[in-house]
């Protein structure tokens, strides 16, 4: 398992995918931090590009990288090497050097012109949402045997968590405001990683303060010791159910 | 030393194995022949445990392999297509595919050096041509000495020289008493490595049986038409099926 991972992330991390999304992702960290001395504002920033940016690109590299790596797959599977630790060793290959470059990209920026612990849970965060669209797209690929569709697949997890999935609890909250909707609305973003990432990420600073009574009701719910255990539970179940299942298919799947 | 047992294999709903037995056995190398889509691959891909059939067993030195893998170091495998990570060097990927074998500490790097591998160790493997994949490929089925060696296709993309010398090494380790099992369009070189003869058509055995009877069974005294004659009979015996692929 190791020995396949070394080689893995060898391959992984001399591509230059790594090298450019961590480019990339230091880039924007020192323009947000040149616009604003104010930390709560730069880690707004940040927070609204990562919730952008980092699923997006965690998926489309992943399912990428899935398919150009097919053909060594199928090798390693000829190999005496259990299937579970092919698709492991890929898979965290993938996960690692996401996590690095988000690690790495925001956080030598963060070392320069400091940091305070809102800025470590924003890193927290990305690294988790990299995980998670990483699963996700893995998954969307060991359910095609197509290139195409799996990006596809793994566009549309991208636009329902980031995109569709607002408005449809907008509406929501819109059609039934004359009802309370606390728990409602507290249950619904858990079922998406990304607006869990944000909720927990926005409590952490002021502008809750902004939200009115709903506001009040996430502050007093993230901020007590059983929110940020369940948060964080909910958000560790969202990193291991794509893995899972990906894992349950490839072990079954024909190559 | 493989045996094939009761193999039934969809696709969608495309039978492409039809409670396929066989048996292969040491010391005898095989000519698995058939038309494009016959099931050849996906036979070797079923042993090798790539493609998991949808009932029967596969015995590899007369135990399964199902939820096995171990076996698999019995095995040397050279596909029909080898792609390899960008990034990893030639040195690499030998050095990564011995440490998946912890237990062998020979290697036998005849191959490799034959084919000049040893020279271009640090060679990224996206800079290398399609032919010397294929020798890459080549090298990694025979270095570990297994008792079966399964080559899909092997002298694909290869120049002349290296198909002579694969081809030396393939008789040279055939006389070694290995199981040897080859895919090929190229009849002639199949004449040359082989010493039996299995022939599938749609899913199912239609021929089992050593060259020599085969060239007494079809009255032909070269290999590549007793092949042809093979290959009417089995046509005649669906006559309304006319869309039948090239061979």
């Amino acid at each position: 398992m190791f020995k396949l991972l070394k080689y893995a992330l060898y391959d992984i991390v001399k591509s230059r995918f790594a090298l450019l999304y961590t480019l990339f992702l230091v880039l924007v960290a020192i323009s947000i931090y040149q616009v604003s001395e104010d930390m709560s504002k730069v880690s707004l920033s940040l927070l609204n590009i990562m919730l952008m940016i980092v699923p997006l690109i965690s998926a489309v590299f992943a399912t990428t990288h899935f398919y150009n790596n097919l053909e060594f797959t199928e090798l390693m599977l000829a190999q005496p090497v259990k299937r579970r630790d092919v698709f492991l060793s890929q898979i965290l290959a993938v996960m690692f050097v996401l996590s690095m470059a988000i690690l790495l990209g925001f956080g030598a920026p963060m070392i320069l012109w400091g940091a305070d612990a809102s800025v470590l849970i924003l890193l927290g965060i990305g690294i988790g949402l990299s995980i998670i669209f990483a699963g996700l797209a893995f998954l969307a690929s060991v359910l095609t045997r197509d290139k195409a569709k799996a990006i596809g697949i793994s566009l549309s997890f991208w636009i329902y968590f980031s995109l569709v999935y607002d408005g449809f609890v907008l509406y929501l909250i819109y059609s039934f405001a004359d009802y309370p909707l606390e728990k409602t609305t507290l249950a619904l973003v858990f079922l998406n990683p990304v607006d869990l990432g944000r909720i927990i990420m926005l409590m952490q600073l002021d502008i809750s303060a902004l939200m009115g009574y709903t506001g009040a009701f996430f502050q007093n719910f993230f901020g007590s010791a059983k929110g940020i255990l369940l948060s964080s539970s909910v958000m560790l179940l969202w990193m291991f159910w794509p893995i899972a299942t990906a894992m349950k298919i490839f072990k079954k799947k024909d190559f | 030393m493989i045996s094939v047992l009761q193999i039934h294999k969809k696709f969608g709903k495309l039978d492409v194995l039809k409670d396929f037995n066989l048996e292969f056995e040491s010391g005898k190398s095989y000519a698995l022949m058939g038309p494009n889509g016959s099931g050849k691959t996906t036979l070797i891909k079923i042993i090798l445990g790539m493609v998991l059939p949808n009932s029967g067993d596969i015995l590899v030195k007369g135990k399964s392999i199902k939820g096995s893998f171990a076996y698999r170091s019995d095995i040397g495998y050279m596909p029909q297509i080898g792609r390899y990570p960008d990034n990893i060097k030639i040195g690499q990927l030998f050095s990564m595919m011995q440490d998946i074998r912890p237990d062998i500490k020979e290697y036998d790097m005849v191959l490799a050096k034959a084919f000049g591998l040893m020279e271009m160790l640090d060679k990224p493997m996206h800079t290398l041509s399609g032919g010397t994949r294929q020798k890459v490929s080549a090298s990694l089925a025979f270095m570990f000495c297994p008792d079966i060696l399964i080559l899909d296709e092997p002298t694909a993309g290869l120049d002349p020289i290296a198909v002579e010398i694969l081809k030396n090494k393939i008789l040279e380790e055939r006389g070694k008493g290995k199981l040897i099992l080859i895919t090929s369009h190229i009849l002639s070189e199949l004449d040359e490595l082989t010493n039996h003869a299995i022939y599938i058509h749609e899913g199912r055995v239609f021929f089992n049986d050593t060259t020599k009877s085969l060239k007494e069974i079809t009255g032909e005294s070269k290999f590549t038409t007793a092949i042809a004659r093979l290959m009417e009979w089995s046509l005649k015996k669906k006559i309304d099926k006319t869309e039948m692929s090239h061979v």
